[in-house]
């Protein structure tokens, strides 16, 4: 019996397999990763809505969680980016929530993880690089290509400036694939011991009693997992903030 | 050499970038905890920085992995 970790990576047609519909010759089809996005944004939306309905001055239980993650995003945005990268907090919270909830949710048994295809990863990243370079055309016009010219002698700006454009060209990549590997790597991780289990559990005699081993290591793992899609979220978020707080304020204190 | 056999040793060998990744981890914590223990009260004031430098490393080890997947699998 063949047993495949990335067999649970595969996005496949939900239902019929004829497409919803046809974009400029390529069809469109409602995918598990599709369901599995509307869970995520059905999920943020209805623990938001339903948290903050009775805004109470002293918040409840389910109040204050909401609230701790307003705040959260709101001090790493004022650190990060300064005052007036206030106004990019819808974009970074929607963001941060995304990320995580799809994180957490593809920690249950039997779903799919959204942020494990790099299609998905890759098109946030897209997005927020940009707008980043959006908003640095917008707040210091053709200014914003001094971003890529250090303080250094004039020498030595021969060698920095494209080692800087080519860093700067790297940011969507590297963000994208920071993501999208440590879901893949993890959830891989998950699927190789279960089939540890199983294969020692079908092996008989004393090996089937070994097989509980790998399965605590699961458990351990799965904790590992819970951090890592947290700490995944936290840092794709906060990134986020950098670039654009150096978008808005170039290099005014490095 | 067919080329599945070649695919797996490709595999095996761009894993080497994780030794990499170990030991930049290992150095962001050790430095971390060495401050932290000399100056416990500035010990918060850089979790963020620790935060970020380690999932910065975890990343670049993660790219060597990637590219271990990508030759396995295509």
């Amino acid at each position: 019996m063949k047993m495949d970790p990335m067999h649970q990576f595969a996005v496949e047609p939900l239902g019929s397999t004829a497409p919803l519909f046809q974009i400029a010759g390529h069809p469109i089809y409602f995918t598990n990763q599709s369901l599995w996005m509307f869970i995520v944004v059905g999920s943020i939306t209805l623990f938001m809505a339903i948290a903050m309905s009775k805004r109470s001055l002293v918040p409840t239980r389910m109040q204050s969680m909401a609230e701790i993650s307003y705040e959260f995003v709101a001090n790493m945005i004022g650190t990060a980016s300064g005052e007036d990268g206030m106004k990019f907090f819808p974009f970074v919270f929607t963001l941060f929530m995304f990320v995580l909830f799809s994180n957490f949710l593809g920690l249950l048994p039997g779903s799919f993880t959204v942020t494990s295809q790099i299609a998905v990863t890759f098109a946030l990243a897209a997005v927020v690089v940009l707008m980043v370079i959006i908003t640095g055309f917008i707040a210091h016009g053709i200014g914003f290509l001094k971003l890529f010219v250090p303080k250094a002698p004039l020498l030595l700006l021969f060698l920095l400036v494209p080692i800087e454009v080519i860093s700067f060209l790297t940011r969507p990549i590297s963000l994208s694939v920071r993501l999208f590997a440590n879901m893949l790597a993890g959830h891989t991780m998950l699927k190789v011991f279960a089939s540890f289990v199983i294969m020692l559990g079908g092996a008989g005699g004393i090996l089937s009693v070994l097989s509980i081993a790998p399965f605590f290591l699961i458990v351990a793992i799965t904790a590992l997992e819970l951090l890592v899609a947290f700490l995944q979220a936290y840092v794709f978020a906060i990134l986020t903030c950098i670039y654009i707080g150096e978008a808005l304020h170039l290099h005014d204190n490095h | 050499m067919d080329l599945h056999a070649a695919k797996m040793i490709g595999a095996g060998l761009a894993c080497i970038a994780l030794v990499g990744a170990g030991i930049g981890i290992g150095n962001v914590f050790g430095s971390y905890l060495e401050g932290a223990l000399r100056n416990p009260g500035a010990a918060a004031t850089q979790t963020t920085n620790l935060l970020l430098g380690f999932a910065l490393c975890e990343a670049t080890g993660l790219f060597g992995l990637v590219i271990a997947l990508i030759i396995l699998f295509t």
